[in-house]
């Protein structure tokens, strides 16, 4: 804010006295028991706090201070506005992978590559390090929970219908028409416009890459082969009709659920959680598979997940990413944060350690964290760019338009119109793109 | 009365009014102010404007504005709200003020509880009644598309493309048509008895009296409410949005102040959205004053 604003002087001088200038994170200074260094983490998985339990008995010197969030985006946005007011941003945040971009160019989180965090990259798939990194040299946050795709199913139903589990995207499609023409009320699943960070993982596991550093300018390849070839498979199982167009995450889609007529569904590892709490009385009736493939390329996506990461206000940067380090790698850490926040570790290793039996609701499936680490072991790499909230409201927009208009063409018009949305935005906002 | 005490007589009153004028100046004049400032400014990036330096803000002079003008986005959610207007508001009224005159007329029975349920729906928030009406509207959960399937017919969806607008003024008009009642009712008990006791005796039917008597004197009360409901027609936001997670036919900018929502909070672009906001803050000045202009004269006339 600048002096060359004299209209409004009287709020603007108000505001610019608010902002103190930030200050810079010094890693210095030992704690001790006695004197102990104080974080604070903003996070919204559930019983946190008692996870940091375990790490705050264990380092006197370190203590963890858990302050609990509604949620991705309004924490996201507290952050935002304690970085712009030049104080109150916590030592470590939360932050899921598609908003490390923007997190990034707000300068609201820090790059901790020099205070340890380069030391754990092979502790993670490459696909997953990669968001953290933005594909570049810096580390943004240590990766905590991932969502490899799966596909769930309803055994029953396939059983009653005698469909075989598709294990190709081909293969799907002639599932969802045998099942369709055996009853015209049942779908294999729906083409949700509602859900972007869906769409985004399908098209992941085509090998799509939506964002890319080149230089000093942003790719966008939205509007290029695999994403092409996603929208144009799907805009034609909706165009034929045997696929649902109707969003995910409705009243009508939790009744499908119940009732059978979604007897599939494209979801990701934590999708256990999902089918419990909207159709609890199917228990035992899903099984899970991995994402069918593009004629047999092992390749998958990822639905969700979050980072830890340490915010640029932090004053203790160093004791904050031997933290997240710990919450996320150490097999003690991450056997409590499956236990109490419910959440698929990132970490390789630990996450086999740790995940032996299978969730609940899918007690019927003992292998269920097998599939799952298959998943999770395929998935391909993948950063998001500073726009990320752009090109997800852009596909809301343009793919509800053209899952209402069920044809090829308008799925393939709305992946070019999404592509339009994003590159203009960059460019509006001074972003160097690169042709 | 000596000169101390009658400069704190004349300091009374502004002592009195300090507190409405201390909360107005700071959350109505100032984040309006605020708003102001904000759609002149934009941030701009340099390069990959990632880290610290990476982005600043700058003057924009009337570029938001430009660009909030020439965005086809914008002139398209005007016209869809335009639409949803022209449909809620004649149906709200119309509807609040033939209740408001069967509440008056003297057969009517059950008068308070019919008061009571007509206005009931006004208290329920916006958002928890379109959540209501969203699974009325979702033919796989609705109860009356169940009955409409036993009875064999083929009912459209109200949330597809085309009647979407129609199920959004239905949760307006459910919700409205009791807050309007009770302004036309309340200013319709106003009116002295004797009046309707004379056209009586003249031998004016009901159906006269309301007609001629009735409406004319409640007119204020109808501008009135036809300001408020086109106020708040301009300013749709809670149903839409609320509804827009069930369906595919409404979009992130279908009305205005979603457009402003989405690029203040989902594009981050606060800049915009707020030269968008004084854009149409503006034109609902400008409206409210055209329409008073107009129907002034023919409402109040009388009383002059």
């Amino acid at each position: 804010m600048r002096a060359s604003f004299r209209t409004g002087a009287v709020v603007a001088v108000a505001a610019a006295a608010l902002i103190m200038t930030g200050c810079a994170a010094d890693s210095g200074s030992e704690g001790s028991a006695d004197d102990p260094i104080e974080l604070t983490y903003w996070t919204w998985a559930p019983n946190m706090d008692k996870v940091a339990d375990i790490w705050n008995a264990e380092h006197p010197e370190i203590q963890v201070t858990v302050n609990k969030q509604d949620g991705g985006d309004p924490a996201i946005t507290k952050l935002l506005t304690a970085i712009k007011a030049g104080s109150g941003a916590p030592d470590l945040i939360q932050a899921e992978y598609q908003k490390i971009p923007t997190l990034v160019a707000s300068d609201a989180i820090a790059d901790i590559s020099g205070a340890g965090g380069s030391d754990i990259a092979d502790e993670f798939p490459d696909g997953v390090w990669d968001s953290v990194t933005l594909g570049g040299d810096a580390v943004y946050a240590v990766p905590q929970d991932t969502g490899p795709m799966m596909f769930f199913y309803r055994e029953d139903l396939f059983a009653q219908y005698g469909l075989s589990v598709p294990t190709t995207w081909d293969e799907y499609a002639e599932t969802a028409r045998a099942l369709h023409a055996a009853d015209p009320s049942k779908y294999l699943g729906t083409f949700s416009a509602n859900d972007a960070g869906w769409f985004a993982g399908l098209a992941q596991q085509a090998h799509a890459q939506w964002w890319s550093i080149d230089g000093e300018a942003w790719g966008v390849g939205i509007d290029e082969e695999p994403t092409q070839q996603v929208a144009e498979y799907w805009g034609g199982l909706v165009q034929e009709g045997v696929i649902d167009n109707k969003p995910m995450y409705t009243p009508e889609w939790n009744a499908g659920l119940n009732d059978g007529s979604q007897a599939g569904w494209l979801g990701a590892v934590w999708g256990p959680g999902v089918l419990s709490g909207n159709a609890a009385d199917t228990a035992g009736l899903w099984k899970a598979a991995p994402l069918p493939t593009w004629d047999g390329d092992v390749a998958n996506g990822n639905w969700g997940g979050s980072s830890t990461a340490v915010t640029t206000q932090s004053k203790h940067a160093e004791a904050a990413v031997e933290f997240a380090t710990w919450l996320n790698t150490d097999p003690e850490a991450v056997q409590a944060l499956v236990d109490e926040a419910g959440i698929y570790p990132a970490a390789t290793a630990a996450a086999a350690s740790v995940l032996t039996e299978a969730p609940e609701f899918f007690s019927n499936q003992p292998d269920f964290y097998e599939v799952a680490a298959q998943a999770a072991d395929a998935v391909a790499p993948f950063a998001y760019g500073p726009n990320v909230n752009v090109a997800f409201s852009a596909y809301n927009d343009e793919f509800a338009k053209a899952a209402e208009a069920k044809t090829v063409d308008a799925f393939l018009a709305a992946v070019t119109a999404m592509q339009q949305v994003t590159v203009d935005d960059l460019e509006s906002s001074g972003f160097t793109v690169a042709e | 009365m000596s000169a101390s005490t009658r400069r704190r007589a004349a300091l009374v009153p502004y002592a009195m009014l300090a507190p409405g004028i201390v909360l107005f100046a700071l959350f109505m004049a100032a984040p309006i102010v605020y708003t102001l400032v904000l759609s002149f400014q934009k941030e701009v990036v340099k390069g990959l404007g990632l880290g610290s330096g990476g982005k600043s803000l700058q003057f924009a002079g009337l570029e938001n504005y430009v660009s909030a003008f020439t965005d086809p986005e914008f002139a398209a959610s005007v016209g869809r709200v335009l639409v949803y207007g022209l449909i809620l508001v004649p149906t709200m009224l119309g509807l609040a003020l033939l209740f408001a005159l069967l509440l008056d007329a003297r057969r009517t029975g059950a008068k308070g509880f019919s008061r009571v349920s007509i206005f009931l729906p006004y208290a329920v928030p916006a958002v928890i009644s379109s959540l209501l009406w969203g699974f009325l509207y979702l033919p796989a959960v609705s109860p009356f598309y169940w009955v409409f399937e036993q009875l064999g017919w083929e009912v459209p969806s109200l949330l597809s493309p085309g009647l979407v607008v129609f199920a959004i003024a239905n949760i307006g008009l459910w919700g409205g048509v009791g807050f309007n009642m009770i302004v036309m009712y309340t200013s319709l008990k106003a009116v002295p008895q004797e009046i309707y006791e004379a056209a009586t005796i003249d031998g004016a039917s009901e159906w006269q009296i309301a007609w001629r008597i009735k409406i004319p004197i409640i007119a204020p009360a109808l501008v009135m409410t036809a300001l408020f409901s086109m106020i708040a027609t301009l300013q749709v936001f809670a149903e839409p949005t609320t509804l827009r997670p069930l369906t595919n036919s409404l979009s992130t900018s279908w009305s205005p102040l979603m457009l402003v929502y989405r690029d203040a909070f989902t594009r981050d672009d606060i800049y915009s959205a707020a030269a968008t906001s004084i854009i149409i803050a503006i034109a609902t000045f400008a409206i409210s004053f055209f329409f008073l202009r107009v129907v002034q004269r023919r409402a109040f006339g009388q009383e002059d």
